[in-house]
């Protein structure tokens, strides 16, 4: 992010559709940025022109919206640097309209010590060009034995406790560090797929898996783990997020577990609302992601979860993978892909199928992350930060892995048509992306 | 105390708090008060246990309350045996009401237990003839230690009805904490319990004790501050993250003790963790620490124990020259 100029740097935003999902604002207006802030926003505050030290920024009409937040992202840095690192796995965030993107733990050395949380903050700073916030491990090495310091974790800034990709399968440590988190209201977000049952499995069980030979992954691994976790928040009082369902089966859970009045939340990644199994066809690595692409009938699942509300935000689940990680037999293939860049053109989508309203699909890409995770941003208010996303929801391109800016270039989006597309990205009131 | 005298001792064992009147335990402070001023002087002999006989039996190792117990049967006249696992036929492979049985063939008056499970002194308790005093079941009770706490308060010139206690550490595993809050709450004390989650046990507040996960706000305004000890085996990512973690939140210091009352006492049952549980600076402080006193006092409430436990009686005993 650039330096601060001795005089205040202004930016005027005309013509814009403002869309704020923490207000549920959706109106013709224009917008104010004085340095990184939101001075000013509405509808008529440009009526007697813009200020004239401003910079103008004609909208023509497009979206404003909060810059995105993702919760789920692995940005290599430190240990592997080959897949992706903050320069360019934040540069990917900002041509995909984010502006905020929380790292996952899972890095060489793992995010379990004060000082790796400090390296991840300050190499975010010096190189990333959008805000990095690391969440930090939940167990030592993720190892899934020994609880880390989640209290001096927090105060050294991780926002959130997770053990990435990985499940911590015993149950006594999995509440032991619940109840542990409660004495200072910390938020553990957990990937819930039991690895007994998931076994040597590499995609969904069923029919297609049955066809190809490949060792499925039981829909079962993914409820189990969350009726577990359930139990034990009902038990512990623990702020609990279940990191990415994918299953029919946690879309009632998460439900039901809501309606009790349990402090539980989810979130979702555009693989599991947009696609399904099928993907996975003459075994394309691509498609071949954690949790696994289920059937139909559970994306119409998740698909109707984000319609009422039980699924409250959509991740990236960005787990770039070099070419050796994915030029391999699909067994022995990584799984992860891509997530940065698709993620606003796929969750327009929702919006373009009359799934979700625009204020309901942004909501769970802004104001919802940002209050689960208590983090700045997500919204157009006065005195909130400028990190803003500029988008034409209607331009029709066709996704192109070769052209996204992370250093990995593996999607199961890619060549697909999507419409919408990040035109300016702004991070504090600088633009850190411009598209075209 | 201005509690009614209840001159006499109806119980054949003291297992555990609970079954103490405030009325009794009220006299039996008085009566340690006897005992740790007799303890002052230079001949610190009474022959109230003259004859009698005294067994420690330590199934779990002990320093200081071994030695407590054994200096204040000898300072009743009674004539003490110590016996430890090391070296015994528990070692053999005896069951520990064999034990017991054979122990009690030999007619001991009073048999003072320490066992690492809870419960195993009252079984104990059931198989032989004399008394038995609890030194220590598992995370039960330890109802000596909580006596001289009491004692250790008082000399101090406080009350305990209305006193502001708070129990700080590792509530879970310790029976000294078990004690205390019975003894206190019983007294008319407020008693808060101060540690993370993982160290308290389910429904602690069911004691009577309100509950605080951040310190600061636990020992806020408080009279008493005790600390309790931390296993090593405790500290590393099971119930706690570390040492660092638990000291920075839960260990005591200048800075967190600031927030209790300007006079409050500084108690801990030993043996100290210093840069664990407690900040050396704080733990030697002579105006507020009271550690070593607690020690000194332990001998005096002892000796109450053994006397009213053998002798049937909370009267302080006439003496002239002992």
């Amino acid at each position: 992010m650039s330096a601060a100029s001795p005089t205040a740097r202004r930016v005027a935003y005309r013509n814009a559709r403002l869309l704020d999902p923490s207000s549920g604002l959706d109106a013709k207006g224009g917008l104010l940025t004085v340095n990184g802030t939101i001075a000013d926003l509405g509808p008529h505050i440009f009526a007697a022109g813009t200020p004239d030290d401003a910079e103008v920024v004609d909208c023509k009409g497009l979206c404003l919206a909060p810059g995105l937040i993702d919760l789920r992202a692995s940005l290599g840095e430190p240990g592997a640097e080959h897949k992706e690192t903050i320069a360019t796995g934040t540069r990917s965030a900002a041509a995909g309209g984010v502006t905020s993107v929380v790292v996952t733990p899972d890095t060489r050395p793992v995010l379990d010590d004060i000082a790796l949380v400090e390296f991840i903050e300050r190499q975010g700073k010096a190189t990333g060009v959008v805000h990095v916030y690391p969440s930090a491990a939940v167990t030592r090495s993720l190892e899934g034995k020994e609880m880390t310091e989640l209290g001096m974790l927090a105060e050294a800034g991780a926002v959130a406790f997770t053990d990435g990709f990985k499940s911590i399968t015993n149950a006594m440590v999995m509440r032991r560090a619940l109840s542990y988190a409660t004495a200072f209201g910390l938020l553990i977000s957990h990937h819930t797929e039991s690895p007994d049952l998931v076994g040597t499995g590499v995609m969904n069980q069923g029919e297609l898996a049955t066809r190809l030979g490949l060792s499925g992954i039981l829909n079962e691994s993914e409820v189990i783990m969350l009726e577990r976790d359930i139990r034990l928040v009902l038990a512990t009082g623990a702020r609990y997020h279940a990191a990415s369902i994918s299953t029919a089966d946690s879309v009632d859970v998460i439900r039901a577990a809501k309606a009790q009045g349990l402090p539980v939340t989810c979130g979702v990644s555009p693989c599991h609302f947009a696609l399904n199994e099928n993907e996975v066809g003459d075994y394309r690595t691509f498609a071949k992601v954690s949790p696994p692409l289920r059937s139909e009938d559970d994306r119409r699942a998740i698909v109707a979860g984000l319609r009422d509300g039980t699924i409250d935000v959509i991740c990236s689940n960005h787990k770039p993978q070099d070419q050796d990680s994915k030029r391999r037999p699909f067994a022995q293939a990584a799984f992860g892909a891509v997530g940065l860049e698709t993620l606003l053109p796929i969750g327009l989508e929702l919006v373009h199928k009359g799934e979700l309203t625009m204020i309901e699909m942004l909501r769970r890409l802004t104001s919802a992350p940002a209050q689960l995770y208590r983090l700045p941003g997500g919204r157009l208010a006065k005195g909130a930060p400028a990190d803003l996303v500029l988008f034409d929801p209607g331009m029709p391109w066709r996704i192109d892995a070769d052209a996204f800016l992370s250093k990995s270039k593996n999607s199961p989006f890619d060549r697909r048509p999507v419409q919408g597309r990040a035109l300016r990205t702004v991070v504090e009131g600088e633009t850190v992306h411009l598209f075209g | 105390m201005n509690v009614t005298r209840t001159p006499a001792f109806r119980h054949r064992h003291l297992l555990d708090i609970d079954g103490l009147s405030a009325a009794e335990i009220g006299a039996l402070l008085d009566l340690a008060d006897f005992y740790v001023d007799l303890g002052r002087r230079a001949d610190k002999k009474i022959n109230r246990l003259r004859g009698r006989t005294l067994v420690n039996l330590f199934f779990e190792s002990s320093t200081r309350t071994r030695t407590s117990f054994e200096l204040a049967g000898k300072r009743l006249g009674a004539d003490v045996i110590n016996m430890s696992v090391e070296g015994s036929s528990i070692k053999k492979g005896e069951t520990l009401i064999d034990t017991a049985m054979t122990l009690n063939a030999m007619q001991p008056d009073v048999m003072v237990v320490r066992h690492s499970d809870s419960g195993a002194v009252e079984l104990l308790s059931q198989k032989v003839d004399g008394a038995v005093i609890n030194a220590g079941d598992g995370s039960h009770a330890h109802p000596t230690q909580a006596l001289l706490d009491a004692v250790t308060i008082r000399r101090r010139g406080k009350r305990l009805s209305g006193l502001v206690v708070a129990i700080c550490g590792d509530i879970l595993h310790s029976r000294v904490a078990r004690s205390n809050i019975m003894l206190l709450t019983t007294m008319g004390a407020v008693v808060r319990v101060v540690a993370p989650p993982t160290l308290l046990p389910t429904a602690v507040e069911r004691l009577g004790v309100e509950v605080h996960h951040d310190m600061r706000k636990g020992l806020k305004d408080v009279d008493i501050v005790m600390m309790l000890r931390l296993q090593l085996e405790r500290m590393h990512g099971a119930f706690v993250p570390s040492i660092r973690e638990y000291f920075h939140f839960y260990g005591l210091d200048r800075e967190k003790l600031s927030l209790a009352k300007e006079d409050a006492l500084i108690m801990h049952p030993g043996p100290m963790n210093r840069g664990v549980e407690i900040d050396s600076e704080v733990a030697d402080d002579i105006n507020r620490s009271v550690i070593r006193e607690q020690v000194e006092i332990g001998v005096g409430v002892r000796m109450a124990c053994l006397d009213a436990l053998v002798n049937h009686t909370l009267e302080i005993p006439v003496e002239k020259a002992a």
